[in-house]
């Protein structure tokens, strides 16, 4: 018998019971199109995640006052007792450590900025000419912080690009005075839009020179020291370094200096496991379709019991019978995982819609094994059909009304 | 062409053996035409099913064409029903979602044949039996006569030297019934083997021998052989 008319054949007596092969369809697309769907999202979930991390540099550590004991990364460590402050002094003396390219301090604080009549409360990051580089921004107009002496408290500062928006409108900014809290800083530059990245929103900052902040607030601590390793392989010396070098300054070990790579593989780590429990948790419906086949498969050899007969006794020997079988279930399980694809793109692309920030894409090979895992439970659970089916007696599956 | 000797066939029933067929000596030549006729439950569809190797006997030898065909594997069996045998049955036993094309042309599919070569043969086998125009309809839009023409015109379409037929008139009114014996005779004068197994004595009568059955025996025989 030619492959064609196998085909032919199977693909016959499956339209002889159209409720029935819809149905199996639908169970095996099903399958399929959740394991895409919900891999998907797992994966996007990652993606979203070190996308975020990554944009915030490359070879990054952060430094941050007070003593952790674990690596964790969370707003637990922000508590505890107060620890003695970071200072721009601390800051500098990173860059002693040959693993240190470059560093960039920052302090945070609230204030009111004001031009003409309009005035908003906005979020002021004092930091030094570095922090562009560092912090992987970009300028949409003018200059950022002048590079130079990080000591010194000039009167300039950078908008964020909403911020810039809301003040000036589409006016140029760049030369144009605002008041923060009771001075005045001239516009050197506008930051292009960023959008939120790790919870920070860049586009509604304010960006002044470390010194004005402190002076601004009254203080001499940095919240942060962003630190920039030379390169991927210094980080970890580059970690021992910001230790070492701040313990000796500070006589003890009160600062806890995280890689943004260890967060990211400790981020990384998690979300795969999960997608992977995700995926196996959807397989599982691949299993349900796969049994429905073989009792679909069950079924229809019961019922066709005189048409096997007949089959025989026109000269089909048992393997042809049973490749008849197996080209139904291949069938079946085919279509519906090629229908499981479609539709589990098509989830995909509507939650791509809903959640534009979340890169929902099923990885390639979460796509291979469903598919594979549908066709192979469909060819799976019909051995036994098809080999039930050429074990029949012919003269008593003729005999049978 | 067909030899049987001392052929039994018995069925396991529970833990008694029932014997169908007891020593049946029986040899029909190439072009016979054969009718089996006895009572019911005498075992004359058993060994319409043996000579078509649907079944094997319990003991004794078939020889067909010559050569030992009891010790054949299923799979050699398959193959000399497929390029020798042709069965009619009383039920027509059509596939009910084919059309009577596709019915006729199932062997020919099964065999492997090329679509053209198929298509050629089908449309003569329509032609001959007077089914080119209900080529598409399926079976349940077809008369009993009309299906039992489809279902001859399937058994011939692998050219088969033995036409086995059980009952084929057995769901057909007389006149039906004398039509579709007209056209199995037909093939007759085309040198096919024809053994028809019936209970009508006046269709088993046409026959130019006729073999009597009893209880698993062949009891008598009429007519005479046109070969041996
Ligand atoms: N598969 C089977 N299992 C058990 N006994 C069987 C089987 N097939 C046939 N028999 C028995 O063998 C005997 C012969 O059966 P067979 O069908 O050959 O008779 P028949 O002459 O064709 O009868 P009918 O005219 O009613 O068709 C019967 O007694 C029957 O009960
Ligand atoms: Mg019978």
């Amino acid at each position: 018998m030619r492959l064609v008319d196998v085909v032919q054949f199977a693909s016959g007596s499956l339209r002889g019971s159209r409720t029935r092969t819809l149905l199996m369809i639908l169970a095996m697309s099903i399958g399929v199109a959740a394991v895409v769907v919900l891999t998907g999202l797992g994966e996007g979930a990652r993606r979203y995640v070190i996308n975020q991390f990554s944009s915030l540099g490359t070879n990054l550590l952060i430094v941050f006052p007070g003593r952790t004991e674990t690596t964790g990364f969370g707003p637990g460590m922000l508590l505890g007792q107060i620890p003695r402050e970071l200072t721009l002094d601390d800051a500098q003396a990173l860059l002693r450590s040959r693993a240190i390219g470059r560093i960039a301090p920052l302090t945070v604080g609230a204030s009111q900025i004001s031009r003409d009549a309009l005035n908003r409360e906005v979020a002021v990051l004092g930091s030094t000419a570095d922090l562009l580089e560092v912090r992987h921004m970009s300028m949409g107009q003018g200059q950022f912080l002048p590079a130079g002496d990080v000591y010194s408290s000039e009167s300039v500062c950078v908008l964020g690009a909403k911020l810039k928006r809301e003040l000036f409108g589409q006016q140029n900014a760049i030369g144009a005075w605002v008041r923060l809290g009771d001075r005045r800083f001239r516009v050197i530059g506008v930051l292009a839009m960023q959008g939120e990245s790790m919870g920070f929103n860049t586009d509604e900052i304010v960006i002044v020179p470390v010194a004005s902040a402190h002076m601004l607030f009254n203080t001499s601590g940095l919240f942060r020291i962003l630190v920039e390793a030379k390169s991927r392989d210094a980080i970890e010396r580059a970690k021992l370094d910001a230790e070492n070098i701040l313990s000796e300054r500070h006589g003890e070990r009160d600062v806890t200096v995280i890689t943004q790579d260890a967060v990211l593989a400790t981020f990384d780590r998690i979300l795969r496991a999960l997608t992977l429990a995700v995926a196996g948790i959807a397989a599982i419906s691949l299993a349900v379709a796969g049994i429905l086949i073989m009792n679909v498969m069950l079924i229809a050899v019961s019922q066709r019991v005189r048409e096997i007969g007949l089959l025989k006794a026109l000269g089909a020997p048992a393997a042809q019978i049973r490749n008849l079988f197996f080209a139904e279930a291949i069938l079946l399980s085919g279509i519906g995982s090629v229908a499981g694809l479609v539709l589990g793109e098509i989830g995909t692309r509507v939650i791509a819609q809903i959640y534009p920030a979340l890169p929902v894409a099923a990885p390639w090979w979460a796509v291979l094994a469903a598919f594979g895992t549908a066709l192979g439970t469909g060819i799976l659970f019909s051995v036994w059909p098809a080999r039930r089916a050429a074990r029949l007696d012919p003269v008593m599956a003729l005999a049978r009304s | 062409m067909i030899e049987l000797s001392q052929v039994s066939r018995s069925f396991t029933v529970g833990d008694q053996q029932v014997a169908a067929l007891r020593g049946i000596d029986l040899n029909i030549a190439a072009g016979d035409y054969v009718s089996i006729m006895g009572p019911s439950g005498s075992g004359k569809s058993t060994l319409l099913n043996l000579i078509g190797l649907l079944d094997r006997p319990s003991s004794g030898t078939y020889r067909l064409d010559g050569g030992d065909v009891t010790a054949l594997t299923d799979e050699q069996q398959a193959k000399v029903r497929s390029e020798k045998v042709g069965f009619v049955f009383q039920a027509f036993h059509l596939v009910p979602r084919l059309t009577a094309a596709m019915n006729i042309e199932l062997p020919l599919v099964l065999a492997g044949i090329s679509p053209a070569e198929r298509k050629i043969r089908v449309a003569q086998l329509l032609e001959n039996y007077g089914l080119t125009d209900r080529a598409d309809h399926r079976p349940d839009q077809l008369s009993g006569g009309q299906r039992q023409r489809v279902a001859i015109a399937r058994a011939t379409s692998m050219h088969p030297a033995v036409l086995l037929a059980d009952e084929p008139t057995g769901n057909l009114d007389q006149a039906t019934g004398k039509e579709v014996m007209n056209l199995l005779e037909q093939l007759v004068a085309q040198q096919v083997t024809l053994i028809v197994v019936t209970h009508d004595p006046a269709i088993g009568g046409r026959a130019k021998r006729q073999v009597r059955m009893v209880d698993g025996q062949i009891t008598g025989e009429a007519g005479r052989s046109a070969g041996a």
